[in-house]
């Protein structure tokens, strides 16, 4: 009996530990609206939501979501919390000196200022931005003061509470939010181009995985699942493929 | 969670509130406060064990575990919190996913550490990440745990050091005096009355872990403080329940708490004063005797 039973542990626990292979952590940031949030339910939700179930069941893979802070959301995924992140993040060539992007399952899309008022100055004013994206590099460099914040929800306060003139982020974040402000809120300025499309990190090492959701990408995007789903988050002036 | 609330768009004044209340993200945070007091409730006992061990090793006559005990308050006190929490946690982690690979896969080829990539072979990673998700926050809850106790452990131990030191030696020579022997004198009289001294510098301690548990976040547990932040900042209507930014009422909430938590823990801490006091050769206990007599 003892033996039956030590032998079904066993074998319970090497079928676990090849089901260990199959399973892929997504990271997310649950904080970017409508990319990736925390619904109500307390669940992972927003249009990468969607693609990562997508992606996964096409690629034959178990898949988990996970949260991770946006600041830490690379060294986290190098140590192996996670597998994929898939929040929001542009492809840059900055990015890819330490992590390699799939292809992107979201096309560029300008960064736009929002203020309070039209006459804001957001050429040297005090301008916010999130921690570590293209857009707090931006600013970095337009010779306004960056004034940083953790998390993307913080920048829009900021603006309303009047610590900043302006806040400079994707224009599909700050649409939402400017459009039920009732007039509190404006875009300011010319929309600018930075960065490239929206594409899943993974680790250099990954060669395989970044494969497989490679080949889930392109066919999400031949047969217009994916336009589908921009259509569904985005609106209908969200940019498709 | 009630069925009224199924459709939260149509829902106004009271009934809103009510169901937003209780929508499964609020009951999440309401959760986070068991998880911080349940942290509390064992960060507490071993902490102070560890500082136990601290102070009993600082005082050693042996000179090594000396060494070690006053090597480990001095260094664990003399690194910024943050540091710890930040970097300790991750070389802990590491380790321990370390150790599990040499023994699991002998035969892996390809190295750990690449670049800046830390790769252990699936069998090693801990928890797997095939368990449950509940398997990797209990995970997160015992490392937070551990570096509470070892963090707040050095600093009990020098408290606690200083209360054996503080103790009167004529106590202790009257033990001796009576035949006593080394650890009969600990035990029966240096132990019993160095609480007095201790107390302060303890509840000194217990106040600050108190206040210490947002830093749970940066271990990746969610605690209240992460929720309040969540379940305060404005919210579209890609929400199911829109409205704006709340997070002063949710940080006053937690200001209320806190401040609940640390009156209680102020009443608890004055009787334990109070009945540790009783019959000691201090200031405290002597105006204890002259009131009863």
């Amino acid at each position: 009996m003892t033996r039956i039973a030590l032998a079904t542990a066993i074998v319970a626990l090497t079928s676990g530990l090849a089901a260990a292979q199959d399973v892929v952590r997504l990271g997310t940031e649950g904080a970017y609206p409508p990319f990736n949030l925390i619904n109500d339910q307390g669940e992972v939700a927003g249009y990468e939501r969607d693609v990562g179930d997508e992606l996964c069941k096409r690629a034959e893979l178990t898949c988990e979501w996970v949260t991770n802070d946006w600041d830490s959301i690379i060294p986290n995924l190098q140590s192996g919390n996670y597998d994929v992140i898939i929040a929001g993040m542009s492809i840059t060539d900055e990015r890819k000196e330490v992590i390699d992007f799939s292809q992107e399952y979201y096309p560029a899309v300008p960064s736009v200022y929002v203020a309070a008022s039209a006459d804001a100055d957001i050429k040297g004013g005090v301008v916010a931005a999130q921690t570590s994206t293209i857009q707090s590099a931006h600013v970095a460099e337009s010779g306004a003061t960056l004034l940083e914040f953790a998390t993307p929800d913080e920048t829009v306060a900021a603006v309303r509470n009047g610590e900043a003139v302006a806040v400079f982020a994707d224009r599909d974040f700050l649409a939402p939010i400017v459009a039920e402000s009732n007039g509190a809120l404006i875009m300011v300025g010319e929309p600018v181009s930075i960065g490239g499309g929206v594409g899943l990190g993974l680790r250099k090492s990954d060669a395989e995985l970044k494969g497989k959701l490679d080949a889930a990408i392109t066919s999400m995007k031949e047969d217009g699942t994916l336009n589908t789903l921009i259509e569904k988050h985005f609106g209908p002036e969200g940019v498709k493929f | 969670m009630f069925a009224s609330c199924a459709d939260p768009k149509s829902l106004e004044g009271l009934t809103w509130l009510l169901c937003y209340l209780t929508s499964g993200k609020h009951l999440d945070f309401y959760w986070s406060f068991l998880t911080v007091l349940l942290l509390l409730a064992i960060t507490a006992p071993v902490a102070l064990a560890m500082g136990f061990g601290g102070a009993m090793a600082a005082r050693s006559a042996f000179l090594p575990l000396r060494l070690i005990g006053k090597g480990y308050t001095s260094m664990v006190r003399g690194v910024p919190d943050i540091v710890f929490f930040l970097f300790f946690v991750i070389a802990l982690d590491q380790a321990i996913e370390w150790s599990v690979h040499q023994i699991r896969c002998p035969d892996w080829t390809e190295p750990i550490r690449n670049g800046l990539e830390f790769r252990v072979c699936p069998q090693a990673k801990v928890p797997l990440s095939s368990s449950a998700q509940i398997w990797h926050q209990a995970y997160g809850f015992a490392l937070a745990i551990f570096t509470f106790a070892i963090v707040f452990g050095a600093f009990a131990a020098n408290v606690l050091y200083g209360a054996m030191n503080a103790v009167p030696r004529p106590q202790l020579e009257t033990g001796e005096a009576y035949g006593m022997s080394q650890g009969q004198v600990f035990r029966r009289i240096l132990l019993p009355q160095m609480w007095v001294y201790a107390l302060p510098g303890l509840s000194n301690l217990w106040m600050i872990l108190i206040k210490a548990t947002p830093l749970l976040f940066l271990l990746g547990v969610k605690d209240i403080v992460y929720w309040a932040r969540e379940l305060g900042g404005s919210k579209t209507q890609a929400y199911e329940y829109p409205h704006p930014d709340w997070r002063l009422w949710y940080f006053l909430g937690l200001l209320v708490f806190y401040l609940l938590f640390t009156r209680l823990s102020e009443l608890v801490l004055g009787r334990i004063g109070a009945r540790l006091s009783r019959g000691q050769a201090t200031a405290a206990g002597e105006a204890m005797r002259k009131a009863g007599a």
